[in-house]
């Protein structure tokens, strides 16, 4: 098997195995009272990571770079209240701006 | 379909652009990787996720071994173990529809599915996935097919619309201090690991974060 088919093999394996963990082993079963309160804590910690890993990462580094740009106008329409969808749209468009000039 | 696939379907929809223009990006990366056209195709329907697609993709460009390709897309897709533990409760019905409504778990469905205490409505999460999944799939193949076709999706912003979604999600998550200060220390520990640690750690390392929550209040 080419190096190409054994990445794609194995990727996949670990990453359908990720996915499918919960919810085949413990699906629409409730976790234990512990557990569920420490999971609360699991959506902000990991969405503000991927707000920074995605702001401002790059290969092993931080980077400012005109994505920010789009973050500082999502900041706004987010404080305005704007819907979900308006931000992403805003935000684009504010980067895909800043890198027209 | 349920009126909660719609909504969800509906909350990704401005992602569904860029999830397209992505995977074609990736297409042609994986194309210049030596991957073929069939391969890169196959990996975006069974491992769905663009980071670690990207990640693997760069390796073998490089030359790097399949055990380095393999490392740097597993690290990467690691929180998903977290995240598909904690959205369990949500899956009903049989093994198999809870194994293939699993793998519509990325960042962005399980993003707008959340509805509070760390729960998420399930068809939130189909819905979006649903939606994302063809997208992502259907760009590869344009990527590997016909090459650069929608143009360099950095040229319209469309990278800046992900941070974008998280923050706007995380900011209606933050009702509480205790909720607050796990979103700060998530965030920090991932600024800090960004320049040191290898892609996927940081995120990772942000989630352990919730060990706290185990602590007696």
């Amino acid at each position: 098997m080419s190096a190409t088919w054994l990445v794609v093999l194995f990727v996949g394996l670990f990453t359908v195995a990720f996915k499918a963990a919960g919810p085949v082993l413990l699906g629409g079963r409730e976790l234990p009272r512990r557990m569920t309160e420490a999971f609360e804590l699991l959506a902000p910690s990991l969405l503000a990571a991927l707000v920074v890993t995605q702001a401002v990462g790059g290969t092993e580094s931080i980077v400012f770079d005109k994505r920010l740009v789009g973050v500082g106008a999502a900041v706004v329409a987010i404080r305005l209240r704007a819907p979900l969808i308006a931000v992403m749209v805003v935000a684009a468009l504010a980067t895909a701006l800043a890198r027209l000039v | 379909m349920t009126s909660s696939h719609r909504e969800g379907a509906k909350r990704v929809s401005p992602l569904a652009p860029a999830s397209a223009s992505f995977g074609v990006a990736y297409g042609v990366l994986a194309v210049t990787a030596g991957m073929g056209v069939v391969a890169p195709i196959v990996m975006s329907a069974t491992t769905f996720a663009g980071a670690a697609q990207f990640a693997a993709a760069s390796v073998l460009r490089d030359g790097g071994s399949v055990l380095a390709a393999v490392a740097a897309a597993v690290l990467l897709n690691a929180r998903y173990l977290a995240i598909s533990v904690s959205v369990a409760p949500a899956f009903r019905g049989s093994h198999l529809r809870r194994l293939l409504e699993g793998q519509l778990i990325v960042d962005e469905s399980w993003a707008v599915a959340q509805i509070g205490g760390g729960r998420i409505d399930r068809r939130l999460l189909v819905g979006a996935g649903l939606l994302l999944f063809p997208c992502w799939v259907g760009g590869t193949a344009l990527g590997v097919f016909g090459g650069d076709a929608l143009g360099d999706p950095k040229r319209l912003g469309l990278d800046a619309a992900f941070p974008a979604l998280f923050l706007a999600l995380l900011v209606t998550l933050l009702v509480s201090r205790r909720v607050f200060l796990a979103a700060l220390a998530g965030g920090l520990i991932a600024l800090a690991l960004l320049p040191v640690a290898p892609a996927g750690v940081p995120v990772i390392a942000a989630s352990t974060v919730c060990l706290a929550g185990l602590r007696r209040r």
